[in-house]
């Protein structure tokens, strides 16, 4: 547990960076600071591992007041991800990664066994493991800038807007990758950015500052786009709130139709529709594409499982030529089908429940 | 070349002298401004001064400091040491600066991640800022090299130059060969020695000498670092 | 040895006629001044070239340092025994000293301009004198002047020298007082040129302030 008790920050010239927190950040929890530039997000975090004193108020990490540890024993035990990675240019991938064993007293040739099974825990190759920082991709560096964080395996993981320098595309793999990771180890989180998408798709909990650090709301995402406590939260959420907003609805309760038998072709034809699709399913079992046998084949869609939320299933729907999307059971049997009818009662529930 | 080869024993002996008159100084050099750099590289007030006395000191032209140093010292004027104290003097000054600089060069990130994972200061001194400034440092040793033993000829005016009694004597006798045979070793020896630096140099610095093989996102480095400019890097003759 | 200098310096004999301090000051300055044009005739049109069009970039990087080693006293005696005593043997070894760090100044400045400044002055149609009058040069002033200022100041040191192959220039004092064991005047010598040395100094870095105004908007 990550304890903020009335925690302030000024600066000399009378800049207020953080205006009075209190927030409670529970053990293997992830939790997201979010807000604009000047909200006083980082500041905030980097108190946690003393990286910024506070001028009144006191951080505790399980009751513990920080600023009792010594600075550097404290961060030891506090993984630490950088925006640009923050890699040691003077070191190879492995031994940036086993950085902080090397701190913790282990010989070169433990701390680099430990690097390698860090590095294999974030998905990187271990033939990346002897090049230097600079001839890594972005989205490379930033993983292995995870590993090092982690290797160490400390119980808590402070995130500086790691993934805003990659492209869209490595940032969405790498917000996967952290998910997967947090799914197994269990750390406890602190993250911050700017992005409130990235804050709703990641955080068990998310905070959100204001200007001034003047904390507006501290809930689960689903409070946060369905409540947003203050003015400054909701145009916050306003884009898309709705539609994100079945991001946090399941499933449960979709009355589906079942898919009959393919053909020897193994093509599904789906007369009901009436509109001439049949479905292919690729080998994958993960994807389809729809085809109308003469001359429409679609890319590959995804076929959905019971755990996707309903905003998933609707997007599939949505984005089918044939205005159905296929549904896998909890053994992964490919046995139904929905449309747009099917899903209605499940949105109109959803629209009650937000409004 | 004749006279070279014809004196050869004479001139391999004065070659040692003047290697050890540059080489000296250039090592005293490196040692001083990274102990000054890494001491005072984040003490803005005591950097300033640093600063300055090195950028005063650099303009003194290095006959005038050979011979002012015995009236200072106490040494007497045709003493070795005089020489080699100027020239650790020109050395120390122009490399304190390198240091400075290369250490301002490493990117915030990096020091702030050093810190994060739990670096005592002295020790991210020495494990992260040290290694990260050898790259520029070796470039300025280049440079201090070379100019040591231009400026060692200087010395022969006051009897102490190694090759540059070679100018002192030739222009004596009359002998453009002997003179010629001086310049001649003074380029060999200089260029020697700034190989010798740089391969040394590639040598601790790996990480700058490999090709990069993905998009690099996070380096910096001027793009003609091989080229030094400016009052900051000309050593001062004479 | 410093009331000696002191002594010197008091003297009104020694500050009129063509060896008062004057006379050496105003000598020193000449052959400095010859000096430095020459080089910045030779290098300032070579630098523009090699940083404008890359051609000869790798001899002049990899031949940059070692022209440091160019010995000026070697030089100086050498073609003074080869040509006869005068003006041109110091001048010519001044030269040899300025031009490196006037063409390392222009090139670098030159080369160091951002890519993208170029290829937009380009894409709105300037030519490439154009480009190398208008953007070019003015971009590289900073690293320009640095490098005239290195020169500058190692030719001022340098030609001290002149006086070892019987020209005059503050040097005089230094070797004068050397063969006369006249430490005093030696001090004397010594002095005159650092302050020189200093003052120019200053007033260059005062002039390249005053020169490229957008310097003071970056500089610490």
């Amino acid at each position: 547990m990550i304890t903020f008790e009335s925690v302030s920050k000024s600066y000399p010239g009378g800049t207020r960076a953080v205006d009075e927190l209190n927030l409670e950040i529970a053990t293997g929890s992830f939790t997201v600071l979010v807000g604009p530039s000047g909200c006083g997000k980082t500041t905030s975090m980097r108190m946690i591992n003393r990286m910024v004193t506070p001028s009144s108020g006191r951080v505790l990490i399980d009751g513990q007041d920080v600023s009792g540890i010594r600075a550097v024993t404290l961060r030891l035990g506090i993984g630490y991800v950088l925006q640009n990675a923050g890699l040691f240019p003077h070191r190879t991938v492995l031994d940036n990664v086993g950085t902080v064993q090397r701190l913790l007293g282990l010989n070169k040739a433990q701390a680099r066994a430990k690097a390698y099974e860090a590095l294999e825990r974030v998905g990187l190759d271990a033939s990346l493991a002897l090049r230097y920082p600079a001839q890594l991709s972005g989205g490379q560096q930033q993983r292995v800038g995870v590993a090092r964080a982690l290797a160490a395996d400390p119980p808590i993981l402070l995130m500086d807007e790691p993934f805003s320098a990659v492209d869209p595309i490595v940032r969405l793999e790498l917000q996967q990758e952290v998910q997967r990771l947090q799914a197994e180890i269990k750390k406890t989180i602190v993250m911050v950015t700017h992005d409130i998408d990235e804050a709703l798709t990641l955080g068990d909990k998310i905070a959100v500052l204001a200007p001034g650090g003047v904390l507006q709301q501290y809930a689960d995402p689903l409070s946060i786009l369905t409540r947003p406590a203050t003015n400054f939260v909701s145009s916050l959420v306003s884009k898309d709130r709705g539609f994100r907003a079945l991001s946090f609805e399941s499933l449960t309760g979709l009355s589906t139709t079942e898919l009959p038998a393919p053909d020897t072709a193994g093509r599904i034809h789906l007369p009901t529709l009436g509109n001439g699709f049949s479905a292919e399913i690729n080998h994958d079992a993960a994807t389809v594409c729809w085809s109308d046998g003469v001359t429409v084949r679609s890319a590959p869609q995804p076929i959905i499982r019971p755990g996707d939320s309903l905003r998933t299933g609707l997007d599939a729907v949505l984005a089918s030529p044939s205005s159905a999307a296929l549904l896998a059971d909890h053994d992964g049997n490919i046995g139904s089908y929905f449309t747009l009818a099917d899903l209605q009662p499940l949105l109109s529930k959803a629209t009650r429940v937000s409004s | 070349m004749n006279w070279l080869l014809a004196n050869f024993p004479q001139t391999w002996e004065l070659t040692t002298a003047h290697l050890y008159l540059s080489l000296v100084p250039t090592v005293i050099g490196v040692v001083l401004a990274l102990g000054l750099g890494l001491i005072f590289g984040n003490r803005p007030r005591s950097r300033a001064v640093i600063t300055s006395i090195a950028s005063a000191v650099f303009t003194i032209p290095s006959l005038a400091l050979f011979v002012v140093i015995p009236s200072l010292i106490g040494t007497q004027i045709l003493d070795p040491l005089n020489v080699l104290i100027a020239l650790s003097l020109y050395s120390s000054s122009l490399l304190v600066r390198t240091v400075f600089d290369a250490l301002d060069a490493v990117a915030p990130e990096v020091l702030s991640a050093a810190e994060a994972l739990g670096y005592s200061p002295a020790r991210r001194r020495v494990f992260v800022d040290l290694p990260l400034a050898l790259g520029p440092l070796a470039a300025g040793t280049r440079v201090a090299a070379v100019t040591n033993v231009s400026l060692v000829s200087v010395g022969a005016v006051i009897g102490v130059g190694g090759l540059g009694q070679l100018f002192v004597s030739g222009y004596q006798r009359n002998y453009p060969d002997q003179i010629l045979a001086g310049i001649i070793m003074i380029l060999i020896l200089a260029l020697i020695l700034d190989r010798l630096i740089a391969v040394g140099a590639r040598l601790a610095t790996p990480w700058l000498h490999q090709g990069a093989t993905a998009k690099s996102s996070t380096n910096n480095a001027p793009r003609n670092p091989s080229i030094s400019t400016g009052a900051n890097t000309e050593g001062v003759s004479s | 040895m410093i009331n000696d200098m002191l002594s010197y310096l008091g003297d009104a004999a020694n500050w009129t006629g063509t060896a008062g301090i004057p006379a050496r000051l105003g000598e020193h300055l000449w052959y400095s001044f010859l000096a430095v044009l020459a080089a910045s005739i030779i290098a300032v049109p070579l630098g523009v070239f090699i940083g404008h069009t890359g051609v000869g970039k790798v001899i002049l990087v990899s031949a940059s340092n070692v022209l440091r080693a160019l010995p000026s006293l070697g030089i100086m005696t050498l073609l003074v025994l080869l040509m006869g005593v005068g003006l041109l043997p110091p001048v010519i070894a001044l030269v040899l000293i300025a031009v490196p760090p006037i063409l390392a100044g222009v090139y670098a400045g030159v080369a160091n301009v951002e890519p993208a400044v170029v290829d937009a002055a380009r894409a709105i149609g300037m030519k490439d004198s154009r480009i190398i009058l208008q953007v070019e040069l003015p971009l590289a002033l900073p690293l320009i002047l640095g490098g005239l200022r290195g020169a500058i100041l190692q030719v001022i040191a340098t030609a001290t020298i002149a006086a070892y192959v019987n020209l005059g220039g503050l040097g005089r004092y230094i070797f004068d007082g050397l063969a006369l064991y006249d430490y005093g005047q030696v001090l004397v010598g010594a002095v005159l040129v650092t302050a020189l040395a200093l003052v120019l100094d200053g007033l260059l870095a005062l002039l390249a302030r005053v020169l490229s105004p957008d310097r003071r908007l970056v500089s610490r």
